[in-house]
Parts: C-alpha cells; structure tokens; sequence
C-alpha cells in the first residue's frame, strides 16, 4: 500500500467503518444507561424540581476547594488540556470545513498561528498530565490500561495533526494519513472506554445532583 | 539520420548552435540536482551520443504519452535528443505497417540484444491470458516479456505503464497491471503522470547517455529529480494556502484572484511531480495557473482517490454504514438492557431479608 492508497483508505473505506462503529457503540451505551431502569418518583419535589442537578453541573465544573494544594498538575492540567482539545478540534478551519461538508453547519475559526500556540500548549501539558499520572505514587496505583489507552487516543491525533500540519517527520500525505487513522481509533474506542464521558459528563453530573438532592442531601 | 552521426552533429545541421547545447546541459544538470561539474560531463556524452536504440511498446494507452513527447516544444533539444535515439519501433511515430513494422521489432531486438532502451507506454492486460490487448495476433503480455529479455533498462512512461493508470481503475476489467508488475529482473523508471513532462523522460535519457545508469529513484521507482517534492510545495498559490485564502468555486471572487484551489479538490499537496517548476508547453503554465487544481495523476490509482472536486481535509462518503450501525447499535442496546433487567429480576426474586435470627448467628 502506498501513500496515496493509505491515504484513500483512511478518508474511504477506514472512516465508513470507524464511524458506522462509533454511531453504533453510541447508540448501545446509551440506550443502555438509559433503560437502565430508574425507580418511580413518588415523593413530592422539595424545592424546585431539578435545581439540584443543575447546581451540580455547574459546581462540578469548577475546580473543588483545596485541589490547588492537593493536587496542582491536575488543578490547571486538566482545565488546559481540555480547553485546548475543544479549541483545537472545534476552531481549526479545516476541521470546520469538515463539519460543513459533512452536516451543511460552520462556524468562524481561528487564526493557524492561534491553534498552534494551544495545541503546543495542549500537547505538553498532557505530557505533563502523563508524567503526575506515572509519578505521583497514588495516581499510579490508580491507573488501569484503560486509563494509559484513553490518553494515548486522546494525546495521538493532536501529535499527528500538529506534525501534518507543519510537515515534520514525515511526508504530509503519510502524515494526514495517519492523523485521520488516530482519529478514527479515537472514535471507535470512545463509545467503550472512560472517553464516553464526552456525551456523558453533564447528564451524570446532573442526575447525580438530583438524586441527592431528592434525598435531602444538600449540594 | 545517418547511425554514425551523432548528436552534435545533428544538431549543427539542424542550426542549433554549441552554446545553446552547452546551456541546456547545464540547465538539465542543474534540473536534476546534479553537480556543476556534470553538466560538463553530460555534455560531452551527449555530443558524442551515437542513437541508441530505442523500442516504444505500446499497450493498453491512450497515446497522450506519445503527444505529450512529440508536442514538446519545436524546435528544442529535448526534440533534438528525440529525434537523435534511434526509435526502432513505434507504432504511431512509425512508416512502416502490418508484416513490416513487426519484422523491424525483430531486427532491432536481435541486432541490439541486452543494449536497447525499452519504452512501455500504457498498462498490461492479465485478464484471459492477456487477449484484452493484442498487438499482430500476441497479447501485451507475452510482447512485454520478449521485449524486456534483451533491454538494457526499462522506461515504464505515463501513469498506466508505472502504476497500471486508468486501466486499472477500479473495477479494472482487464486484469491491468504496471511493468513493474510483471518484469523483476530489469531496472525500470517510472515516468508517471497522464501525460508525464517531456522534459523528464529527455533528462532520464541523458542521465542514461552521460553516466550510463539511471538517475537515483524514489520509493515509486520515479527519478527523484523530477518527483522529490510535491506540487503544493513548489505551487505559486501556496502563499494563498497558508493564508487560509481559498476558492469555493471556479468563478467566485476568490478563483479570479487565483486563490487556493484546495477546497475545490487540488491534489497538489500529496502528488509528487515537476509541473510546478517545468510547467508545460514550453514553460507557459501548469493547470493550477489555468485554474482548475491537481487531479493527482503522477500517483498511484489517482483515478480512484476519492474523486478530483473533493478536497483531500473532507471523506469520500463517511455516512456509508451509519444508518445500518445505528440501527445494530439501537438493537445491541436494547438486547444489553433486557439481559440486565433479566439479572435485575432475578436477583430481585433471590433476595432473602435478613432477620434478626440470622444476625444473632
């Protein structure tokens, strides 16, 4: 298989089955969780229905009290590289040019020398994020190999990107190859590992809060 | 042409002067990223060139490649040097016909057995032993072989001939396939694209009548003069490109202002070729600078890439199987919820309540 064959395959016959995959793992998790059968609500609501969940949500997304001290690298780690990931894969103009061709919507991007900056921000701070993972005695008795498989999926796309982007290490054609495969294995994982919390995130944080705060838990 | 006349000779007759000889040389050296001193040496040889033999098979092709090369600016030397090989055999090019331009294939592969350059231009036929393309009766297959025993080297010339072009386009009919795919034993250059420039096929002859060896190779058997950079890298609109200034269709503001063609499906950023720099008839444009982007064809099977006005950033047809996985991924899930309400149920029905009895144990 050369290049231009790599290439085609990725773009072809690779991203048809990638994401008929990924639609499919989605779609099973979540009717899943869904039918995953709740009990009936039978006492009456204590103060405004939901207002529990909602507060969670936005509670949950700041960073907890004490976590500076406790844990830095993940206290502004986190907040980095996940800013960066959503700035990177939502406001590169190709990568809008690819939503617009593909559903008919899009949206301004930003400036090529903007992206760079914060996907080499990105990209160190998950290296960053990596290295507490593996020295911080207590996160590494923590990990399992799905936690290292969902940062390798994560982390690679953004490499391989970055490298077609600038045309390093290898030829561009290989190189944009490559960025679509990772992608491609980013999206077929992600419907099965701890990734799924990008469709889950904010349903969990929010049924959480209600939950609690039906039971008088107040949050 | 006399067979002892040699090429400066012929050159002299035809009114070309040495100087310009000379400078072509050197522009052909420098061409070919090699040293200043070679040019010298290519020179030399080439003056002293006596019409090596040359057979142009040609098989499943659609003679562009012929065009290509005789369409290359006249008077020029790359003509010149054309008209100096001594092209035993090519059917379009030829006088002879029928019974007597078979024979003159014969002569010239016996009397420059293991010494003549073979020229292939269009792909092999494999399907039903080769009957798909026949020439006087033998299929291409069998010519390729026969022809190929006595070649000092092979030039496969055009996209079908290097990597089986549009013959081999999918569903492939024919069983095409490229030289390279039949014959093991002989050193080929791929001359791809549909047609290759003039100038890369004259460069390769004189690399072959200076050094007598065939310049150095990419991974695809191309010359690595000709194909070592891409044509978005040496593309007069890039600067467009890395602006994010593009073209969204071939008559808006942007095309008239010769912007980026990328979004309209310019192949240019991973098709390796020399039309950027050489450009065609006679250095006048490339058809980037016409207006309409690289089709890709100096690559392997351009022709099933993903279509020429797609841009390479947005998939051929992504949405293909998503209908089907929804609806498996739909049913999965439900079979999944069924299985854990069954165990839900039965552990339900398992339960036993604990007593105080039981506590006291």
């Amino acid at each position: 298989m050369n290049e231009i064959e790599f290439l085609t395959w990725v773009r072809g016959t690779g991203l048809n089955i990638a994401l008929g995959l990924f639609v499919l793992g989605m779609l099973w998790r979540l009717v899943e969780i869904y039918t995953l059968g709740r009990k009936k609500d039978l006492a009456p609501t204590r103060k405004v229905a939901g207002a529990s969940g909602w507060h969670t949500i936005a509670r949950r997304s700041m960073p907890p009290h004490s976590m500076l001290k406790r844990s830095p690298v993940s206290y502004f780690g986190g907040y980095i590289f996940h800013l960066g990931l959503f700035i990177t894969v939502f406001f590169f103009a190709p990568h809008i040019k690819l939503v617009e061709s593909l559903l008919g919507i899009s949206w301004p991007g930003l400036p090529s020398q903007v992206i760079d900056a914060v996907t080499v921000v990105t990209l160190a701070t998950m290296l960053l994020v990596l290295f507490d993972r593996i020295n911080n005695p207590v996160k590494r008795f923590l990990s399992t190999f799905g936690d290292y498989l969902a940062w390798a999926l994560t982390f690679l796309p953004l490499l391989t990107g970055f490298l077609a982007v600038k045309h390093l290490l290898l030829p561009y054609t290989t190189m944009l190859a490559l960025h679509i495969l990772s992608v491609e294995l980013l999206l077929i994982a992600l419907p099965f590992t701890k990734l799924i919390h990008v469709v889950t995130l904010f349903a969990s944080r929010w049924y959480n809060g209600d939950i609690s705060g039906k039971r008088g838990v107040p949050v | 042409m006399d067979k002892e006349e040699t090429l400066l000779d012929h050159m002299e007759r035809e009114g070309m002067s040495r100087r310009t000889f000379l400078k072509y040389c050197a522009s052909l050296a420098s061409l070919m990223a090699l040293p200043p001193s070679a040019a010298a040496a290519m020179a030399e040889a080439l003056g002293k060139a006596k019409r090596p033999s040359v057979i142009w098979l040609p098989f499943q092709e659609c003679t562009g490649c012929t065009e290509s090369i005789t369409r290359s600016h006249t008077p020029s030397v790359e003509g010149l040097i054309f008209d100096m090989i001594s092209l035993d055999y090519q059917e379009t090019l030829m006088a002879a016909a029928g019974h007597q331009s078979e024979e003159a294939l014969q002569t010239a592969m016996k009397e420059n057995f293991g010494k003549y350059v073979l020229i292939v231009d269009g792909s092999v036929a494999t399907g039903l032993d080769g009957a798909y393309s026949c020439i006087a009766g033998r299929s291409n297959l069998d010519l390729l072989k026969e022809a190929a025993r006595g070649a000092a080297a092979i030039i496969a010339l055009g996209s079908c001939a290097a990597f089986g072009g549009i013959p081999k386009a999918n569903p492939n009919p024919t069983g095409a396939v490229a030289v390279s795919d039949i014959i093991k034993d002989k050193p080929i250059v791929n001359i791809s694209g549909c047609p290759p420039i003039p100038v890369v096929i004259t460069g390769v002859l004189a690399h072959y009548l200076t050094f007598g060896t065939l310049p150095e190779l990419d991974g695809l058997g191309r010359p690595k003069a000709f194909y070592g950079e891409t044509i978005h890298d040496r593309c007069y609109r890039r600067p467009f490109y890395d602006q994010g200034k593009f073209a969204k269709t071939f008559d808006d503001e942007g095309a008239r202002k010769g912007w980026c063609l990328f979004e309209l499906g310019c192949k240019g950023p991973v098709t390796y070729n020399a039309c950027a720099t050489t450009k065609w008839n006679d250095s006048t444009s490339f058809p980037i600078e016409s207006g309409h982007g690289c089709i890709g064809c100096s690559e392997p099977d351009f022709w099933d890439a993903g279509g020429f006005y797609k841009a390479l950033s947005t998939p051929a047809n992504p949405l293909k199987y998503v209908g089907a996985a929804a609806a498996i991924g739909v049913a999965a899930g439900a079979a999944v919820s069924v299985a854990n309400r069954a165990s839900k149920n039965a552990a339900k029905a398992a339960h036993e309540k604990t007593t105080l009895s039981d506590i006291e144990k």
